[in-house]
């Protein structure tokens, strides 16, 4: 088991790609070291939203996922 | 189904609805845009859809509210966004529907990019588009 990092929309590409498995439990430093310097100057971005076990999180520094559960970074959207 | 069944069925459910209005949005032919792709986040995309949905006919007093978003590749010309609101007068649906479409535009879980003759490239939300949001709030 490990924590899924799922990357959505334009940062896929920037990653090239789509997610990072890591060990948990993953807080925001961790999340930061564990994506890469690209994806992590992103998150320096308040836009950029974290979404942990399904929940968008009010505080993204908050961030605490266990083995097993998503995170998902979800960048600034666009749809319609 | 298709745009037409849809918007029959819509108003089949809403007999008592005093009127329905509806929006259908559609990949652009222009710009040399050869397609468009839509991603979402399983997770939360229908979910946020689904209280989306529900605000706005608290908001509105709504008999109903349809709200259609594809995702995948789409061509020029065809259906992105499809919704319809009933309500007991023509104000009430008009809102319901320009509510909704704004949210979906820009405060709903989807990513967009198209693909031109130089590759592909991300679609951000424009000014304006943030501005319709505003003005609900």
């Amino acid at each position: 088991m490990a924590v899924r990092i799922l990357l959505l929309g334009p940062l896929r590409d920037l990653a090239e790609r789509q997610e990072i498995k890591t060990n948990g439990p993953l807080d925001w430093p961790g999340l930061l070291e564990a994506v890469g310097p690209q994806v992590a100057a992103q998150l320096a971005d308040e836009k950029v939203n974290v979404a942990c076990a399904g929940k968008v999180l009010a505080d993204r520094t908050s961030l605490v996922a266990q083995d097993g559960e998503e995170v998902a970074l979800l960048p600034p959207v666009s749809g319609g | 189904m298709s745009v037409g069944e849809a918007l029959a069925a819509f108003n089949a459910a809403h007999g008592e609805a005093g009127g329905i209005a509806s929006f259908l949005g559609k990949v652009r032919p222009d710009g040399g845009v050869r397609a468009l792709e839509l991603t979402h986040y399983e997770p939360l995309t229908l979910r946020g859809m689904e209280e989306l949905a529900e605000a706005a006919s608290a908001r509105f007093a709504l008999d109903g509210a349809l709200v259609w978003h594809r995702i995948g590749t789409m061509r020029p010309g065809e259906p992105i966004v499809l919704v319809a609101t009933a309500a007991r007068h023509r104000r009430n649906a008009f809102a319901g529907v320009d509510f909704l479409m704004d949210h979906l535009k820009s405060a709903t879980w989807l990513w967009k990019r198209e693909r031109r003759v130089d590759g592909w490239h991300w679609i951000a939300p424009r000014p304006e588009d943030l501005t319709d949001l505003e003005r609900w709030k």
